[in-house]
């Protein structure tokens, strides 16, 4: 048994980086994982997918583009176990690198699972640590299945992103169960290795949580592409043999059957609650699932407790969880952290182009009947975009009327991952569109585009 | 590197201190906590200690000279190292002046200069002293407001130098207005009300903006009259019934503690305070500080002036336990042996100077307090009850109040509900 300032439960990009944080402050931190540090994200999430997502980006530039920009290719082919093989070294090294930073930071790592005990207490294995300050829940989520529809995982013919990550090869055919980030990821991804995809999202849209416009520009690219995508669709019946599966869609009255080899379940995700003696500690859970928390403190029922990332509730994204960390970090270290602003967490979609947003959708606007004004830029009038034939997309901004403050922000583009801190910093300092035009944007870039929105929300937009 | 040691501010209002006394020779080694000096404030004797270990390599200041706050007094650092002259590529181990910032007990740090990592206080507890990062505003030319802010104040008319901020370094953003106007931010609310929150328990005290009324009731009385706008309230209370409890109480209590008149009162006002918070507050020029716990300062005279050291949490005590504190803090404020955090954070004060056959007269408020109450003498005076002339021993009692924060209704209620606790003492312990 040892005795420790803070125990964290679970190693992922909430966990690991609470770790981090707590021993900068000077806290004797430990961090309880069961498998690989670095979680779902660097393991079997976020960072593999972006590798599998750039071996399908370069692909579709070789495929597509080539011939405009003076390459001549042939015999141009794709090989998902390869790109597969890369992905796999890719995220090693995150999760090495996570194993470094834990040295760095002497911060202990006890391998195996960590059941929570009354008292601050975490077992782990036969032994019994303790923690003098707090213990954290991280323990994080995991994919899910719909078996009241026939589709649980089976890890053959129905599959969940754990398993695509590690594909041989891309199926010939694939249906895909949810279009939110992951699943419209991965159906970029196949798309490209020549995998023919059908992507099924129950709410009316893909990418429901996104603009409304933001979806549209996608799915006409991936129709475009070739893929059938099927929003507002139901899966009435799932026949699910080992070589096949058979879907039964229901989409705007009628039934249609869909025939592939893999089905990809990407809606939504568990969390992980069981079996790890939270009831018996006093940790209570929400009606939902999620860790009930203090939302000024995240702690939970538990006094002493606290809980951070997906398994505290949404949204259910590292950067969101990171965040929670060292906000605990800092709070058990006996600062006085800033609170967190859960309404300017940037979300953003790595398929191609990229999708990127903060802040309040347009719909979202309408429903809280807010006093909005919108501007928009698409990138066929952006230099830079032109150049690098990447003019898909468009800067949308949506700004309160009176005041020029920046409500939402969305960016579909080449690189709208990269571009949206812009907004983000904009916000959490409330500066107002006005702002965001008077910082000179450099040119050519496609951030100019996001100043020109600003200015189109004004009524002065200069290229178009 | 050698660390320069200064004057540290021992007392809140020192400006400068008196060396009186080394207590380490150049050349002895010292560690973090060690006393080096003594040195007398304005207030009493105070000990400066080493912020950094090492060797004392210099004094800079003889015993008896007297400095300004912050200067440098003498040299820590390795044997062997120049400091003559002071180079200025050492680091002063400056005190840091963090009074104006209220955390629980309102009194004076003993100057934290360089805080180590500090323990962790328990989490839940946390919230509630301050919004995160707000210092207390200072006052100051330059107004912090997000862009937002300056266009949503401009917009409607609000002075921003009005404005508590609860964003970085107590800059105004948006939420500050929106709870100017008593609106709400759409921001998730249930995230952040408990961390900034103005009602809660556990809050030392309320930060009031000055409402638009107050505002000009403030600036314009203030011409009238001073700095502190000045109004007095009078009223007689018959004292027979606190004579009558007093000396039964004293009777019971034979040896162990006489209680005072000046404890009962003590103990009224306490009570009466805490039934009108308004007038247990502080005027901070750009708003009013409410203070949800009544910490009663009394006026004691020393030997060259007037002290007043603090009943800290009055309205929680019993009459025995002021009694108590009173007897303590009066006899070491004469002797000078009182801490700042003793004589420092009182929200309102009492003077007394009844026991000087003093009939009645009127006392200066102790800034930032709002409120003063002078104590006149118990004297016999004929007075009318039921229809009859009787004899009965009478006390007058002048409250001194800030008309920038309490007004004549107000300090007349606070004092109606004080006669009445004085001439119903049974009345104290219901």
């Amino acid at each position: 048994m040892a005795s420790f300032d803070v125990i964290v439960i679970g190693g992922g990009p909430a966990g690991y980086v609470c770790a981090i944080r707590a021993a900068q402050l000077g806290l004797s931190t430990a961090v309880v994982e069961k498998d690989k540090l670095g979680g779902v994200c660097v393991n079997i999430g976020c960072i593999p997918t972006k590798a599998l997502l750039h071996s399908a980006y370069a692909l579709n530039l070789i495929n597509h583009d080539a011939k405009a920009l003076g390459i001549e290719v042939s015999g141009v082919k794709g090989d998902y176990g390869v790109a597969m093989k890369r992905s796999r070294q890719v995220a090693d090294q995150n999760s090495k690198g996570a194993e470094f930073l834990m040295k760095k930071h002497k911060i202990t790592v006890l391998r195996g699972t960590g059941v929570l005990q009354p008292g601050k207490k975490v077992k782990v294995g036969n032994d019994v640590h303790d923690a003098t300050k707090a213990v954290v829940i991280a323990t994080g989520s995991r994919v899910k299945g719909i078996p009241q529809i026939g589709l649980e995982i089976n890890k053959t013919s129905v599959i969940s992103s754990d398993e695509a990550l590690f594909l041989e090869k891309a199926p010939s055919t694939l249906a895909i169960v949810g279009a939110g980030a992951v699943g419209s990821e991965f159906a970029d991804i196949f798309n490209a290795f020549g995998t023919k995809v059908t992507l099924i999202e129950a709410l009316p849209r893909i990418l429901p949580v996104e603009d409304a416009e933001c979806s549209e520009v996608i799915a006409k690219s991936y129709r475009k592409r070739g893929m059938t995508v099927l929003a507002g669709a139901k899966v009435q019946k799932a026949t699910v043999g080992t070589a096949e599966v058979t879907l039964e869609v229901e989409a705007g009255g009628k039934v249609e059957t869909v025939t592939v080899e893999k089905v990809l379940m990407a809606a939504g995700r568990a969390v992980n609650t069981e079996d790890m003696g939270f009831k018996e500690a006093g940790v209570q859970l929400t009606d939902r699932g999620f860790v009930k928390v203090n939302l000024a403190t995240l702690e939970t029922t538990a006094p002493g407790v606290y809980c951070i990332g997906d398994v505290a509730g949404p949204p259910m994204l590292a950067h969101k969880g990171s965040r929670e960390g060292v906000f605990v970090a800092e709070l058990v270290a006996g600062h006085t952290p800033h609170p967190i602003k859960y309404d300017n967490v940037p979300s953003v979609t790595y398929c191609h182009p990229e999708v990127a947003s903060i802040g309040l959708t347009e719909d979202q606007c309408k429903e809280k009947k807010l006093d909005y004004q919108v501007g928009r830029f698409p990138f066929s009038a952006n230099g830079r975009a032109r150049a690098s034939l990447e003019t898909d997309g468009f800067v949308k901004i949506i700004r309160d009327k009176k005041y020029g403050e920046i409500l939402g922000a969305h960016i579909v583009a080449s690189h709208a991952s990269e571009m949206i801190h812009e907004l983000g910093v904009a916000r959490e300092n409330e500066f107002t569109v006005e702002e965001v035009d008077l910082m000179i944007h450099a040119h050519p870039t496609l951030s100019e585009a996001i100043a020109e929105a600003c200015l189109d929300s004004m009524g002065r937009v200069m290229h178009i | 590197m050698a660390t320069k040691v200064v004057m540290e501010a021992l007392s809140p209002t020192m400006e400068e201190g008196r060396l009186v006394e080394w207590k380490k020779n150049e050349g002895e080694s010292v560690a973090v906590g060690d006393v080096l000096a003594e040195v007398e404030t304005d207030k009493a004797v105070m000990e400066l200690v080493a912020r950094s270990a090492g060797t004392l390599l210099k004094q800079l200041v003889a015993a008896g000279a007297t400095v300004p706050v912050s200067s440098a007094v003498g040299w820590i650092g390795q044997p062997g190292e120049n400091v003559d002259g002071g180079s200025p590529a050492t680091k002063t181990s400056t005190v840091n002046g963090e009074r104006s910032t209220g955390q629980t007990p309102p009194a004076a740090t003993a100057a934290p200069a360089t805080t180590p990592p500090a323990p962790a206080a328990p989490p839940p507890t946390r919230p509630a002293a301050q919004p995160p990062s707000s210092p207390a505003p200072q006052p100051s030319d330059r107004v912090k407001a997000s862009p937002l802010a300056k266009k949503i104040a401009g917009e409607r008319g609000v002075d921003l130098g009005a404005i508590a901020g609860s964003g970085p370094e107590g800059r105004i953003i948006k939420r500050d207005l929106d709870a100017v106007r008593g609106e709400t931010s759409d921001v998730r609310r249930t995230i952040e009300s408990p961390l900034t929150s103005h009602v809660s328990p556990l809050t030392p005290f309320v930060d009031t903006p000055l409402s638009q009324i107050r505002k000009t009731i403030a600036k314009r009385l203030a011409l009238s009259i001073g700095p502190i706008p000045t109004f007095y309230l009078t009223a007689e209370v018959d004292m027979e019934r606190v004579a009558e409890a007093r000396e039964a109480l004293n009777a019971a209590a034979g040896d162990q503690g006489k209680v005072s008149f000046n404890d009962i009162v003590l103990k009224a006002v306490a009570t009466a305070l805490q039934q009108h918070p308004a007038c247990n507050a502080w005027w901070q020029d750009d708003h009013i500080r409410y203070w949800q716990s009544v910490h009663l300062g009394m006026a004691v005279a020393v030997e060259d002036g007037l002290i007043t050291p603090v009943i800290r949490d009055a309205q929680t005590k019993s009459l025995r336990q002021i009694a108590a504190e009173t007897r303590d803090l009066a006899g070491r404020a004469r002797e000078r042996k009182l801490a700042p955090a003793e004589y420092t954070g009182s929200t309102f004060t009492v003077s007394n100077l009844g026991m000087f056959d003093i009939e009645h007269f009127t006392a200066i408020i102790n800034p930032p307090e709002a409120g003063i109450l002078a104590v006149g003498s118990i004297a016999q005076i004929p007075s009318a009850v039921n229809g009859e002339v009787q004899v009965r021993r009478r006390m007058r009692m002048t409250m001194s109040c800030d008309h920038r924060v309490i007004d004549g209704a107000t300090g007349a209620k606070f004092l109606k509900t004080l006669k009445m606790l004085l001439e119903n003492p049974l009345a104290l312990v219901w």
